[in-house]
């Protein structure tokens, strides 16, 4: 079966998943059914204006009619309007996107990069001083809150160091993007590093491991094309899985660092209760969630041909 | 027991725990001053760095930091215990209904945790927390374990799958027992490790959510203080009055250490079950 195939089935499989999400989502907006509008309101409001609001946003529908509605509506990329700024939340996700995708995608490579090479330092050096070094640093990592973590980066790195600016975006300077990016990635080094310990630990005990020395293959080699390709896996399923990790630390880090990302557009709106930006946002952060996952499955399927000829069915 | 004396890790994991407990148990034996009262001689004590009369610092209003975190304790342990349990019984409960009756029951349950875990935990709160408008701390612990269920139903549903087709369940049922019976008293004594394996790193992540959601000025409302809820009050000095921020911090960082710890240490000592 091709990458394409894989694809295509994947895709189908994620059909319910989607449904569920965008259900969940419309499920808290009837949650707060009546609420957002008397709150945007407030008090005194006219009751006539309310009942002409609730019946321009669809509130006074049966609830069923009222889903269908939605899903049609975010299928043409219509988000509703926030309640607050009067501007369609669509746009504001639009405008905020790129920040946080840029900042996830620094973190997690950052992340990967130190992570991997903290565990396969491990792994060789294992039972000695360096690996239990980095087992302590990774078990330390993950015990940090991460926003914590943030701001002692930012008292040592920027005010008393002074080598890279205290937070805000910097027009997409590089420097500014630094200290965001080992906040959020920050966490997920450790969870990578004792991945991959243990799991190149295993595969070092492979006899495929000292055929490829007894070949007379350099240690380097050995490491890296016969032992992290097969450790690779629970690494990959890891990056998966910590890509959602990683999204929860956005609100956060956005936070600390006054990054202008979808992470503080929803922390700002919930502040404000705007509550069609705040179900925006978070929908978009579980869609995000969602495609990194089918993303990281078509890696195994490029990563492991085993996957491919299994049929899938994992 | 023994074990647990024996593995360094959950050794030092447990202390760190019980020592936490303790401080927040005996909070107002520990705490040298009242963390909520504004002192007479204001001016004086704003602000003060860690010295001999306050240990770790004062705040603007001239308030204990080292009181302030003992009590701070109380309310981040309460909601970490109290998150973990709830999550505990509701995972266990709709991971050994999806686990053992298998079949439809199993998929609507495990669609329902898939959806759930679509959302990235922290997110999902954070929209709960807008919709309830400003809930307190029973609604923010009932938010919580609403968001953090899922892994533990998923790793109980797969305990339960592969226990039902074991010897000692058909001869349950030859012996004629009922399926509740069967539930309660075969499967769920045979989760029991892996749960308490899992609970435990709960208790570390759902102090952390509380922290994020504290400190995010979602979660804690004051007058009452957690330590997210210091975080939040600190970050603001960050720059000038950095203790304001590094106490609180090591607090919850110990905490979750110590969380840590043990939940690697009893996993060794359980035997390899995966936990979240």
């Amino acid at each position: 079966m091709g990458l394409l195939a894989f694809a295509l089935r994947r895709t189908l499989q994620l059909a319910p998943v989607l449904l569920g999400l965008t259900l969940i989502v419309f499920a808290l907006q009837a949650l707060a059914l009546g609420d957002p509008v008397r709150a945007a309101m407030g008090q005194r409001g006219d009751p006539e204006v309310i009942a002409r609001i609730r019946a321009e946003y669809g509130l006074d529908a049966p609830l069923w009619a009222q889903y269908g509605r939605y899903l049609a509506r975010l299928l043409r990329g219509d988000f509703g309007r926030s309640f607050r700024q009067q501007v369609p939340v669509a746009d504001l996700i639009v405008e905020r996107l790129p920040a946080t995708l840029r900042l996830a995608l620094a973190a997690m490579g950052l992340a990967v990069l130190l992570g991997v090479a903290a565990g396969v330092t491990a792994a060789v050096t294992h039972g000695r001083l360096a690996d239990l070094a980095m087992m302590t640093v990774a078990l330390v990592g993950i015990s940090t809150p991460v926003f914590w973590l943030g701001m002692m980066l930012i008292l040592l790195f920027a005010v008393t160091l002074g080598w890279f600016p205290i937070s805000g975006y910097g027009e997409g300077d590089w420097r500014h993007l630094v200290l965001p990016a080992f906040t959020l990635g920050g966490l997920h080094v450790g969870y990578i590093a004792r991945m991959t310990r243990s799991s190149l630990l295993e595969v070092l005990r492979e006899d495929y491991l000292r055929t490829a020395r007894a070949k007379g293959l350099r240690e380097g080699v050995v490491l890296l094309k016969h032992g992290l390709r097969n450790a690779a896996l629970p690494i990959l399923t890891l990056i998966g899985i910590g890509l959602g990790d990683l999204l929860v630390g956005a609100p956060l880090t956005e936070t600390v660092f006054a990054w202008p990302g979808l992470g503080r557009l929803l922390v700002a709106a919930a502040a404000n209760r705007d509550l069609p930006v705040v179900l925006g946002a978070t929908l978009l952060f579980a869609l995000i969630t969602v495609g990194a996952s089918f993303l990281v499955d078509c890696c195994y399927v490029v990563a492991d041909p085993r996957v491919r000829f299994a049929g899938g069915r994992r | 027991m023994r074990g647990l004396l024996k593995h360094r890790g959950a050794l030092a994991g447990t202390v760190l725990l019980l020592t936490v407990l303790a401080a927040a148990l005996l909070a107002p034996v520990l705490a040298p001053y009242d963390p909520a009262r504004v002192p007479t001689d204001l001016a004086a004590r704003s602000m003060r760095p860690p010295g001999r009369e306050h240990w770790l610092g004062t705040d603007l209003l001239g308030r204990d930091l080292l009181s302030r975190i003992l009590y701070g304790a109380r309310v981040s342990l309460l909601v970490g215990l109290a998150v973990a349990l709830l999550t505990a019984a509701l995972g266990a409960g709709v991971g050994l209904l999806a686990g053992f009756y298998a079949g439809t029951i199993d998929a609507v349950f495990m669609r329902l945790t898939d959806a759930i875990m679509a959302f990235p935990t922290l997110v999902l709160a954070i929209a709960a927390v807008a919709i309830l408008d400003q809930p307190g701390l029973l609604a923010l612990i009932l938010v919580l374990a609403a968001v953090q269920w899922t892994a533990v139903a998923r790793l109980i549903r797969g305990q339960a799958l592969s226990l039902r087709e074991r010897e000692f369940v058909s001869a349950a049922y030859a012996l004629g027992a009922r399926d509740l019976r069967i539930l309660v008293r075969h499967l769920l004594p045979n989760c029991l490790a892996p749960l308490l394996v899992s609970t435990t790193f709960g208790v570390a992540s759902n102090i952390l959510a509380e922290a994020g959601l504290s400190f995010l000025g979602l979660g804690i409302q004051p007058p009452a203080v957690s330590w997210g809820s210091l975080l939040s009050e600190g970050a603001v000095y960050l720059t000038a009055k950095p203790w304001l921020v590094i106490f609180p911090g090591l607090a919850i960082s110990l905490t979750v250490l110590g969380c840590n710890l043990a939940g690697d240490g009893l996993r060794d000592l359980l035997g390899p079950h995966p936990a979240g």
